[in-house]
């Protein structure tokens, strides 16, 4: 059984007048355990809005998304979102890092929704992605690649099945791009998570196991 | 849950942290509202129980045909002026009654620089007790007047406010009050021969000298038979031309004051007993009620005033921490939990203020204290257990929280997926 099944997903966007244009029309979507695919889409393709359907911060307006055999659409908002802490980690382009907390704090919340914070782990974590020697440093105070290293630390804390991560190279010059891709990807491979990537860089979709053009799953992507 | 509900302690103290100076106003505008509302109950249940529940010291007062409270304002609290006077005879008669057990002799006249001059007996100090066991103690090298001289016992505070120690002289002024247009001394001089202690009653204001001295002094004259008399020097005075303001008396037991009473208020015309003392100004204080209604009324404002700050300040900072919320949502906080976060920093900031709060409720009270002893030498004690300490508290906790359901609602209403498209 495969750890995410997507079938006939619809969303739309609605206008102030009411009118609908849709957004995201995925008639089938499968990500394997432990895979790690490359979702290829050009800006405005409906990328992010995907892997927000996928972690539960939007609701579809049709269609089916099971998880582990689970169907994500039936659960509850509440029920949802302790999904989305206990299963999904989620790195943005920009990071998002909570600015007034420092990069162990920021691990400490990402577990905090799910398993529990665990300040040992959230520090473990943090050196074997080298920033040992940054625990205490607030984002502000750290370059964009040891940002990027907090958001990933920060992702994996809750010890996801997936992590979802959105042009997570987007903000990294090419050479930290690559190594920051590596990071990534041996961290889901030793911890055993899932990854789906979206990114419109070659470089970057190139380098995963599998990759996909968001415009073959998404016939509202392929039409716009 | 402990790690979990320690996470939320450190949003809370975050964000409290991090809006540090509208925290602090906040903090403070609710410190003042906890601690007007604790004051103006405790000054409340204060002056009650120092007025007319209090130790008091005597039982009850025998004066002239008149206001019962009148009579002890004038007597015990040494407040307004005496409602006239009674011969000398009463003294002796209610002396010999064997339901009282210290009478004491109240003779007014004369003040001071505003400090009233009583004339007494040395009863006074050697057999009076202001609280249980507690009697006028005199400083070092003090002693009683001796009736038959001029000397007078200063109370403590008129010794700090005049300056005057044991060997000081000073002339009476005639009149209760000080007269600063015209004020007329008597010739006599009086020397100090003790000075009291401070009993934290209002017998710290007043100056005793003997009853002698208040019938012998110059332009006194003496309407105890029902006839002007003068006194002459050298010459006794006769016991039915003196006169007094009235008479303090300690009573055998509670059926004494019934029949007192009885016998002077409903059948006798001459004299007026005040019994029991607590009982007249409970009724003044009674009176007096609706001031109180005011000040908690002000008090209530104020906290209404400090309950819109916490709403103000939580709710300004909303916009500023849709990120904040947005990107909590994302790493799985419930709506619920946002919710729960905010209503516990209005709950913190309330807590805060309810425990500065305590410090304002001293200030305030030291204040308060402080005039009220300056003008009528009643002490109030901050310390005495009042049920709005923990009242306050707690309704300000539940009001706090109250105050933070708006902008909790807006945290609650957070779009995820909105407000981080746009801050990517």
């Amino acid at each position: 059984m495969a750890l995410l099944e997507i079938r006939d997903l619809r969303k739309d966007f609605v206008d102030p007048d009411g009118r609908h244009t849709p957004i995201i029309d995925v008639p089938v979507f499968h990500l394997e355990e432990r895979e790690q695919l490359a979702l290829a889409g050009r800006s405005g393709s409906g990328k992010t809005t995907f892997l927000n359907l996928i972690a539960g911060i939007l609701t579809p307006d049709e269609g089916s998304i099971r998880f582990d055999g689970e169907e994500l659409t039936a659960l509850s908002d509440s029920r949802r979102d302790r999904f989305r802490a206990r299963e999904i980690g989620y790195v943005f382009q920009s990071f998002h890092l909570l600015d007034g907390y420092s990069a162990l704090e920021n691990v400490l919340l990402g577990m905090t929704f799910g398993r529990g914070a665990d300040a040992r782990r959230a520090r473990a974590l943090l050196e074997s992605l080298g920033m040992g020697d940054r625990l205490h440093h607030h984002p502000h105070q750290l370059s964009i690649g040891q940002r990027q290293r907090v958001a990933l630390a920060r992702a994996l804390a809750g010890e996801p099945r997936l992590v979802l991560a959105d042009e997570p190279t987007g903000s990294l010059d090419p050479h930290h791009a690559g190594e920051a891709l590596e990071l990534m990807r041996s961290a889901c491979r030793q911890r055993g998570a899932a990854l789906l990537l979206v990114s419109h860089d070659d470089a970057v979709l190139d380098s995963l196991d599998r990759r996909l053009e968001l415009a073959e799953v998404n016939r509202a992507g392929a039409e716009s | 849950m402990i790690a979990y509900l320690r996470s939320l302690g450190m949003l809370v103290r975050r964000s409290l942290r991090t809006h540090a100076l509208s925290t602090s106003v906040t903090v403070f505008s609710t410190a003042l509202a906890t601690g007007l509302v604790m004051a103006v109950f405790a000054v409340s249940q204060q002056s009650r129980s120092a007025f007319a529940g209090g130790p008091l010291g005597f039982d009850a007062v025998l004066g002239a045909r008149g206001s019962q409270l009148q009579l002890v304002l004038n007597t015990v609290f040494h407040l307004e002026t005496s409602p006239g006077n009674v011969p000398w005879s009463l003294y002796e008669e209610v002396r010999e009654d064997p339901r009282v057990a210290l009478a004491i002799p109240y003779a007014l006249g004369d003040n001071y620089q505003g400090h009233r001059i009583v004339g007494t007996t040395s009863e006074l100090f050697t057999d009076f007790e202001y609280e249980k066991g507690k009697k006028l103690a005199f400083q070092p090298g003090g002693r009683p007047f001796d009736p038959a001289r001029r000397e007078a016992v200063l109370g403590a505070r008129v010794a700090r406010e005049t300056g005057f120690g044991i060997g000081s002289h000073f002339q009476p002024a005639h009149g209760v009050e000080r007269n600063l247009v015209e004020e007329h001394h008597h010739e006599e001089e009086y020397v100090v021969c003790g000075v009291l202690e401070n009993s934290n009653t209002p017998n710290d204001r007043v100056i005793w000298i003997p009853v002698e001295g208040v019938y012998r002094m110059s332009g006194h004259e003496l309407r105890g038979s029902g006839e002007s008399y003068v006194p002459e020097d050298g010459v006794p005075i006769e016991e039915h031309h003196k006169e007094l303001s009235a008479v303090l008396l300690d009573l055998e037991g509670r059926g004494s004051g019934f029949q007192l009473a009885d016998r002077y208020n409903r059948q006798g015309k001459e004299a007026t007993f005040a019994w029991p003392i607590g009982a007249s100004m409970a009724e003044l204080l009674d009176k007096l009620g609706w001031v109180n209604r005011i000040l908690e009324l002000v008090a209530y404002l104020v906290m209404v005033v400090a309950l819109g700050s916490i709403l103000a300040s939580l709710y300004n900072t909303m916009n500023e921490r849709r990120r904040e919320f947005a990107i909590l949502r994302s790493l799985g906080a419930r709506r619920r939990t946002l919710f729960a976060v905010i209503l516990l920093e209005a709950q913190t900031i309330a807590l805060l203020g309810s425990l500065v709060g305590f410090g304002v409720f001293a200030l305030v009270l030291l204040g308060a204290g402080r005039v009220v002893r300056e003008e009528t030498g009643v002490v109030l004690d901050p310390w005495v257990w009042n049920d709005a300490f923990l009242w306050t508290p707690v309704a300000m906790l539940l009001a706090g929280g109250v105050a933070g359901i708006l902008p909790a609602l807006k945290a609650y209403s957070t779009d995820v997926a909105q407000t981080l498209s746009r801050d990517r």
